[in-house]
């Protein structure tokens, strides 16, 4: 629906003035940076109203990439829902994945083997390393720089490596379930992760020397995209751009789980919330993740990984094969699901992006009734218009990369 | 998990809060009177000692296949606290014959596109809200997907184009120039 108005900017000539110095008329311009666009991140159709080159009205329009994220996990059991989660934030499946499992067995009333939280913490910090690089690189890329980009995708190449050792997959990990985790660690697995860290601390820092003090970089980020702290509250931020804008609040510390309390790391605050500060919150977290999982790699206790009640978790397999009872359990397990009792909880973890909540309601059954992801993007995406209106087109662009806008949660 | 947050309103707004429940996990959760909402939230963001100004989410669900199956939805609301470090967690019941509840955008402008989410899978209509439509499934949809009425793998009718003027067509398979 392409309407144009015409404004008239004229005002009375002042006197001895030419035609030279009247004002033009301008034109409202609508555009569409539509689904497919590379500046664009994922499928995010944006109606821009334009006046010149300020940016009058935006309204982002999302929904190309849901697939019905509830209504499938309405019909699985409690632990089939584990590949839809990978799929919502892509770029950490396995936060996704340990956040959903903390909610489900919160509501279980389960408590999982202190191994298996080392394991679920040390899962969760290198899956925000990977994220938080691919929003720094991407940052870096779409003002024009590519070499930080391909240092971040290095960093994220060998974490994908190792998430590979553990889980199977580089992307879709599926890993853990409903009372623990479904594999220990893999031999040796501990040394190649303190490698792959030494190795993203030295791009981290190249990012770093690239970006951080680059003029070109800061006179497009800095004061841009300006929030205030009571206008990220009120549309519901969380995360780094909520603490960019000088809120202190970080679940992990608000609410520690799992491990959490035992590791020693700090939550960088910003002052201004622009797009700088949400920059330098995700440059600080990766150096405060890697502090992270080395510290747990070193407190690492041995133990099983999963919990020992054959209702929740599959049996040993020689069980499996040789008792009645395990094969029952087996079977019960598989075909109807962990039984978790009928109930409501609101949990939620610390994600890359913010605070992911689940929303669980139990029927009684092995298939969940409700499953709701409160996406932390979600609440960012609908707050970008009020960051960008009254800027230049330009401003856009880095809005949306600081953002760390993920199609795949925001739309589930 | 402190009751203060209900206790306050409660005390603040007598009328409101028709149930209190606690949760499995022992969260403290307030059954809100529908007409009570907006002053509800009111009260819970401004109030000094209560300061839930971080909105988190709405969400509704669909009670069709649980006991007791009416009123068929709630709506639930959650907000956060920064100061007092805790949740707030809010119902409110909606039948299916009248499925209305007012809008809290005035109270929190993130409400916005969490009204629109519910209004758009579960067709819960939220009265005073700006720009209600649908926000992840297409406008010409028919049905509210999540309602458990819906099939998993419902199909759609074929749908119209949108008639968008100022724009180019080339001459493509349809046979219009």
């Amino acid at each position: 629906m392409a309407q144009s108005t015409d404004i008239e900017i004229a005002t009375a000539l002042p006197e001895g003035e030419g035609e030279l110095e009247a004002h033009l008329h301008t034109k409202r311009m609508l555009i569409n940076m539509g689904p497919s666009h590379p500046a664009m991140h994922g499928t995010v159709r944006t109606h821009i109203e334009l006046e010149g080159e300020t940016i009058v009205r935006m309204d982002p329009e999302i929904g190309f990439l849901h697939r019905g994220f509830q209504k499938s996990c309405e019909n699985v059991t409690w632990n089939q829902c584990l590949p839809y989660t990978d799929r919502l934030n892509y770029a950490s499946a396995l936060m996704n994945n340990f956040g959903f499992l903390n909610a489900v067995e919160k509501l279980a009333g389960i408590t999982i083997p202190e191994r298996a939280q080392y394991i679920r913490l040390i899962g969760s910090e290198l899956h925000r390393i990977h994220d938080h690089l691919t929003c720094v690189g991407a940052i870096g890329l779409e003002l024009g720089g590519f070499a930080p980009f391909l240092y971040a995708i290095e960093g994220r190449e060998l974490i994908m490596d190792r998430v590979t050792e553990l889980t199977g997959a580089r992307l879709t990990t599926s890993f853990g379930r409903v009372g623990g985790l479904n594999r220990d660690l893999p031999e040796g697995w501990s040394e190649r992760v303190l490698k792959s860290l030494d190795k993203c601390h030295e791009l981290i820092g190249e990012i770093d020397t690239l970006l951080t003090a680059n003029r070109i970089f800061v006179d497009r980020m800095k004061g841009v995209g300006v929030i205030t702290a009571d206008d990220a509250l009120d549309f519901g931020f969380t995360g780094p751009c909520l603490r960019a804008s000088g809120v202190s609040y970080d679940v992990r510390k608000a609410n520690p789980y799992w491990v959490y309390d035992r590791m020693d790391f700090g939550i960088p605050i910003g002052v201004n919330g622009d797009n700088f500060d949400r920059y330098l919150m995700r440059l600080e977290e990766l150096k405060q993740s890697e502090a992270i999982v080395r510290q747990a790699l070193k407190q690492l206790p041995p133990g099983p990984v999963i919990v020992d009640d054959w209702r929740i978790a599959l049996p040993p397999k020689p069980e499996v094969y040789g008792t009645i009872e395990g094969v029952i359990a087996h079977f019960k397990l598989v075909m109807e699901g962990v039984p978790v009792p009928a109930g409501e909880v609101y949990d939620s973890t610390e994600a890359a992006n913010g605070e992911l909540g689940w929303y669980l309601v139990s029927d009684g059954s092995g298939r969940p009734y409700k499953v709701h992801v409160r996406a932390p993007g979600f609440a960012i995406m609908s707050g970008l218009p009020h960051m960008v209106v009254g800027r230049m087109l330009a401003d856009l662009i880095p809005t949306f990369d600081t953002i760390n806008m993920i199609g795949g949660e925001v739309e589930q | 998990m402190s009751a203060f947050a209900l206790d306050r309103i409660a005390e603040r707004l007598p009328q409101a809060l028709a149930e209190r429940t606690v949760d499995r996990t022992g969260a403290p959760w307030g059954v809100v009177r529908a007409d009570a909402l907006v002053p509800v939230m009111q009260l819970a963001k401004s109030d000094p000692d209560l300061s839930f100004k971080l909105f988190v989410s709405i969400d509704a669900v669909d009670r069709l296949h649980l006991a007791p199956s009416t009123p068929r939805f709630e709506v639930v609301y959650f907000a956060y606290s920064v100061s007092r470090n805790e949740h707030l967690r809010l119902k409110v019941r909606v039948g299916e014959e009248r499925p209305e509840v007012p809008s809290v955008v005035s109270v929190y402008q993130g409400a916005n596109w969490w009204e629109r989410f519910v209004w758009d899978f579960y067709g819960i209509r939220f009265l005073g809200h700006p720009d209600l439509r649908r926000i992840l499934m297409y406008e010409e949809f028919k049905g509210h997907p999540l309602r458990k009425d819906y099939p998993l793998r419902g199909r759609q009718p074929l749908i119209p184009e949108r008639p968008i003027e100022d724009i180019f067509r080339g001459p493509g398979t349809s046979g219009v120039a």
